[in-house]
């Protein structure tokens, strides 16, 4: 059997503002959404690698979303981990816009 | 360089002046017989996990050995020779230091009272009081709890999950009087009677007597409680013995400056144990918070270094209550003005302004994702120095980091 990926829509643009991150969960998996200053839209794993935490409730500041629980930092278009206490990578998904909808590739 | 006291302050500060470029040695001192280990979640996570928990150490042996950081486990240092430039273990043996930093944290303040022998009482601090506690906390356990600060409701939520049978008992006439306003103490005193955890305000023990292996507590309002154990959390003491006996000015703690700096130039403090001049508050102040303790750790290895930076983060405090999260950021006092933020079902804000408008402390109470977002931002607004409006401020509908600009 082969894993097929897919194209999932998870919100309208509108739905996030610049600088701003929002919760998708999909199945038993969860997600965050990122809309940079440029406005474009990034996905990773929704909770923080260290501790069960969502990041969605973190706030984004340039290309950084932090974590709300013990600040650390990742770097949302790849998902690598940049300031302490974190230090293993999250996973990040492409995205694509259609349609006024963001779409993330699972 | 050498540091006094393996807590969180003492361990980030032996990390932090290996990753500033120190290339000397480092020498970490703990009495504590193990790695240096986190302390919030000895009073959540540790008492209710399903399987009993090793604690969550913050550094890992072969962290150390990499880090060249030469760690004295389980050794207590009991004089500090200034003159000399060492110190003197427990067990007789002297240690030279160039630099020295003390985070020595605080102890959890016993009960003054009458405790009779035998009596099952216990303060929570290290590791070994949360697996006492855990192991005590069975369903049908009845557990008094001393104080309705911080710690003592934490562990009554942790008890009751267990399916304990919880008392607190808190002197002041309301919960959390020192740092949380009255209506979000009201919020947190809510959502523990309906978890069912009995409140008695306005009272105190007046002695623990031990009866059959169990304890019967006392109170001064006449009312008597029988206790499988009493769990005491009415504060915490700072560790400032060692820092007294070399003649170190000690203020509330040891008195540092804004480098973080003890009266002698030679020696630092950082942490719990320590008092400090804050510049957004004009005031000494001593923390007994866990970021504070990291931040000011990382500071004075900076500054033993040479970095002659002021230490100026702004004080960051969190507690969980079941599945919610109390957070305070910054310092208020009496005459600040409240403003509130009502978020609904994701909580309640009260953020203060100073007389000319400043924003000096912010604190909410709800679910982590809305609270740790709206507290972030108003420690940026502080940070700053900003003033915003009012009306904006109290209105949930306005995106708060809006305000930032
Ligand atoms: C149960 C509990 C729950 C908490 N929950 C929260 C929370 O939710 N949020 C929050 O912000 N903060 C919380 N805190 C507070 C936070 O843990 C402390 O602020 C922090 O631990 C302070 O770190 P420190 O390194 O200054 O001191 P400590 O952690 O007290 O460490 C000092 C160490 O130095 C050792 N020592 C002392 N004297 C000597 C000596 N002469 N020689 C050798 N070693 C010595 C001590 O044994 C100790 O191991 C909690 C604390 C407790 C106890
Ligand atoms: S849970 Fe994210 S930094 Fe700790």
């Amino acid at each position: 059997m082969t894993i097929t990926e897919e194209w999932v829509a998870a919100c309208p643009v509108d739905a996030i503002e610049r600088e701003e991150a929002l919760r998708f969960d999909y199945g038993a998996r969860t997600f965050v959404i990122v809309r940079s200053p440029e406005g474009t839209f990034h996905a990773m794993d929704g909770n923080c690698s260290h501790e069960k935490v969502h990041l969605a409730g973190g706030i984004v500041d340039g290309h950084i979303i932090e974590c709300p629980k013990h600040f650390g930092t990742f770097d949302y278009r790849t998902g690598e981990a940049c300031a302490l206490p974190v230090c293993i990578d999250l996973r990040s998904y492409d995205v694509k816009v259609e349609n006024n909808l963001v779409f993330i590739k699972l | 360089m050498m540091i006094v006291g393996a807590g969180i302050a003492g361990s980030v500060a032996a990390e932090s002046l290996r990753a500033e470029g120190w290339r000397g040695r480092i020498v970490l001192i703990g009495r504590e017989t193990r790695l240096p280990y986190e302390r919030p979640p000895l009073s959540k996570a540790h008492l209710t996990e399903e399987v009993e928990p090793g604690p969550k150490t913050l550094v890992t042996s072969e962290r150390l050995e990499e880090l060249d950081i030469e760690y004295l486990q389980g050794r207590e240092v009991v004089a500090i020779d200034r003159a000399a430039h060492t110190v003197k273990l427990a067990d007789g043996a002297r240690l030279a230091y160039e630099r020295l930093l003390l985070t020595t944290g605080a102890r959890a303040r016993p009960v003054s009272n009458l405790i009779g022998q035998g009596a099952r009482i216990r303060t929570l601090r290290t590791y070994d009081d949360a697996l006492f506690i855990r192991r005590a906390i069975n369903p049908g356990a009845e557990v008094v709890v001393v104080g309705g600060g911080f710690i003592g409701l934490e562990v009554a939520a942790s008890a009751v999950s267990r399916g304990a049978s919880v008392t607190v008992i808190e002197a002041g006439p309301r919960l959390l009087a020192r740092a949380v306003p009255a209506p979000l103490a009201e919020l947190i005193k809510a959502k523990h009677e309906r978890s069912g955890v009995r409140l008695e305000l306005g009272t105190t023990i007046e002695r623990v007597d031990a009866i059959e292996g169990r304890s019967k507590v006392i109170l001064t309002s006449g009312r008597a409680h029988l206790a499988d154990l009493v769990i005491v959390g009415i504060g915490a003491v700072p560790n400032v013995e060692l820092a007294r006996l070399a003649g170190l000015a000690i203020d509330n703690g040891i008195a540092l400056d804004e480098l973080l700096a003890t009266s002698d130039p030679d020696i630092f403090g950082a942490g719990d144990c320590c008092s400090f001049p804050h510049r957004l508050y004009n005031e000494r102040i001593r923390l007994e918070a866990w970021r504070s303790a990291q931040q000011q750790g990382a500071a004075a290895a900076s500054n033993m270094l040479g970095a002659h930076s002021p230490y100026e983060k702004i004080p960051w405090f969190w507690s969980d209550q079941y599945d919610q999260t109390l957070q305070v950021v910054g310092l208020h006092r009496e005459q600040d003005d409240p403003v509130i933020r009502d978020l609904g079902p994701n909580g309640l804000l009260i953020f203060y302004l100073a007389k000319d408008g400043r924003i000096v402390a912010a604190c909410g109470f709800g679910s982590l994702p809305a609270i740790a977002r709206e507290i972030r931002f108003a420690e940026m607004m502080i940070g700053r120095g900003l003033s915003p409006n009012v009306e904006a401020l109290s209105n949930p509908a306005v995106n708060i980091k809006s305000l930032l600009s």
